[in-house]
């Protein structure tokens, strides 16, 4: 585990209303550090929908996800935000100095008298396959039983691999395997892929060549002892099942969100959202602040101007707690000479 | 027109349609557990349902946004459809459709 980082704030999540939070809290001089489950900034934005349109952002009357998020890093860039991905915050506990220690999966600790919550919908994680008993084969480890990722490849090799799917993730994979595995079938629900469609050659010469099996087909049960994966009954297009024997079972159906450890962060949630006043936007806990789609109060409307509106409330009320014995001063960035220093523009 | 849904515990709902909203919509409007996380965008494969027979005919086919989007949706089969890309209308009075398992 390395070192506490201590800082201002500790925002978890750094989709646009995380990282329009930075800009807020930064222009009164609060240093940010970010925890996201994703590996890139932007959320939802750059994960669900980066190529499509917004219309209702003010002042840009068409901007995509992921030219929003560009312009928000461009934005916040003077404010150095220093950010955490592919971690998961984990746990939220307060010290006996009054201020919070978030701790993220991977290891790291942020000390902050403020915490954000930022987290839209929660935490983007591998959609689960409704097979009954997927939970057993999903703690055999690396390279056994059910996994989501490919950790160590290493941990594949002389084994028999089954894949679903008909996405990049499924398509690269199987490419990336066939060469260490003992045996390597694909299964996807049609003769047709969204991959790449250079992938989707590859992966056809790979058939011809007898390296991999395809078969149209969907898992629809898992079969094993004791946690450890033996086979599957696959079914095809005709409804007719067979037994196919694995010893490892990669589905690769993308990402959904669920909420994740915020719940048991101690914060009172009103069906998984949590509850905050409209002059603060913070939770029942003081020192802890949700803004953002993971708010509810009288009104709310799940708009990323919204999400922005609170954002820079959220950062005067912050203030308060981070500097007690300091007098906020509310400037204009059009007019303050030392904001614009702040954003290297004077 | 009505719409036929049953949720994922199996319970049968009856919802009132909306000429040129989408099936998702209604769905979640009538409180229905469908996380559609991309708000009708086709863009998550979240609000999979399955179309009665009879009904899937009747249905403008799959775009093939949609097709490409089902392979991220779990447990497909042949009468699969994104809710979100199926717009109400009196053509559709009595559809049924069933939620998907996430």
């Amino acid at each position: 585990m390395s070192a506490p980082i201590e800082t201002d704030v500790a925002i978890i999540g750094a989709g646009p209303i995380g990282l329009f939070a930075v800009f807020e809290l930064g222009l009164l001089d609060l240093k940010c550090h970010l925890v996201d489950i994703l590996d890139r900034p932007g959320g939802q934005c750059t994960e669900l929908y980066p190529e499509k349109p917004i219309y209702d952002i003010p002042g840009l009357p068409i901007v995509t996800g992921q030219e929003l998020t560009n312009r928000l890093l461009e934005q916040v860039k003077p404010f150095d935000p220093q950010f955490h991905f592919t971690e998961m915050a984990m746990a939220l506990e307060k010290l006996g100095d009054g201020r919070w220690k978030l701790t993220s999966d991977a290891g790291t600790q942020l000390i902050a008298p403020v915490v954000v919550i930022a987290a839209g919908a929660g935490s983007f994680v591998p959609k689960r396959p409704p097979l009954a008993g997927i939970e057993q084969y999903e703690r055999a480890g690396d390279g056994s039983g059910v996994n989501y990722a490919v950790r160590k490849m290493e941990t594949f090799r002389g084994k028999n691999i089954l894949i679903a799917g008909g996405g990049d993730s499924a398509l690269d994979w199987t490419i990336n395997l066939a060469p260490l595995a003992k045996s390597l079938t694909l299964v996807h629900h049609r003769d047709g892929f969204r991959a790449a469609q250079h992938s989707v050659n590859k992966m056809r010469e790979l058939e011809a060549a007898g390296k991999i099996k395809f078969h149209v087909a969907s898992v629809k049960a898992l079969h094993g002892e004791s946690g450890k994966l033996a086979g599957v009954t696959l079914s095809g297009p005709d409804k007719q099942e067979w037994h196919h024997e694995t010893d490892v079972f990669l589905p690769f159906f993308g990402l959904t969100i669920k909420l994740g450890p915020i719940a048991e962060f101690g914060i009172n949630l009103h069906e998984n959202l949590i509850p905050v006043d409209t002059a603060r936007y913070e939770s029942p806990t003081p020192g802890i602040f949700a803004i953002g789609d993971i708010n509810t109060y009288p009104g709310k409307l799940k708009l990323i101007l919204s999400g922005f509106h609170e954002a820079a409330l959220m950062a005067q009320a912050a203030f308060h707690i981070a500097r007690p014995n300091e007098k906020l001063r509310f400037q204009y960035t059009t007019s303050s000479s030392s904001l614009q220093k702040k954003l290297g523009v004077a | 027109m009505k719409i036929i849904a049953i949720d994922r515990q199996g319970q049968e709902h009856t919802l009132e349609g909306r000429d040129g909203w989408s099936v998702m919509e209604i769905l979640r409007d009538g409180g229905l557990d469908i996380a559609a996380e991309c708000g009708g965008a086709c863009a998550c494969a979240t609000c999979h349902v399955y179309v009665d027979n009879g009904w899937i005919e009747k249905l403008p086919p799959r775009s093939d946004a949609e097709t490409d989007m089902l392979d991220m949706a779990l447990a497909v089969e042949s009468n699969s459809r994104l809710s979100c890309q199926i717009v109400c209308s009196e053509a559709l009075d009595g559809i049924k459709v069933t939620v998907a398992p996430e």
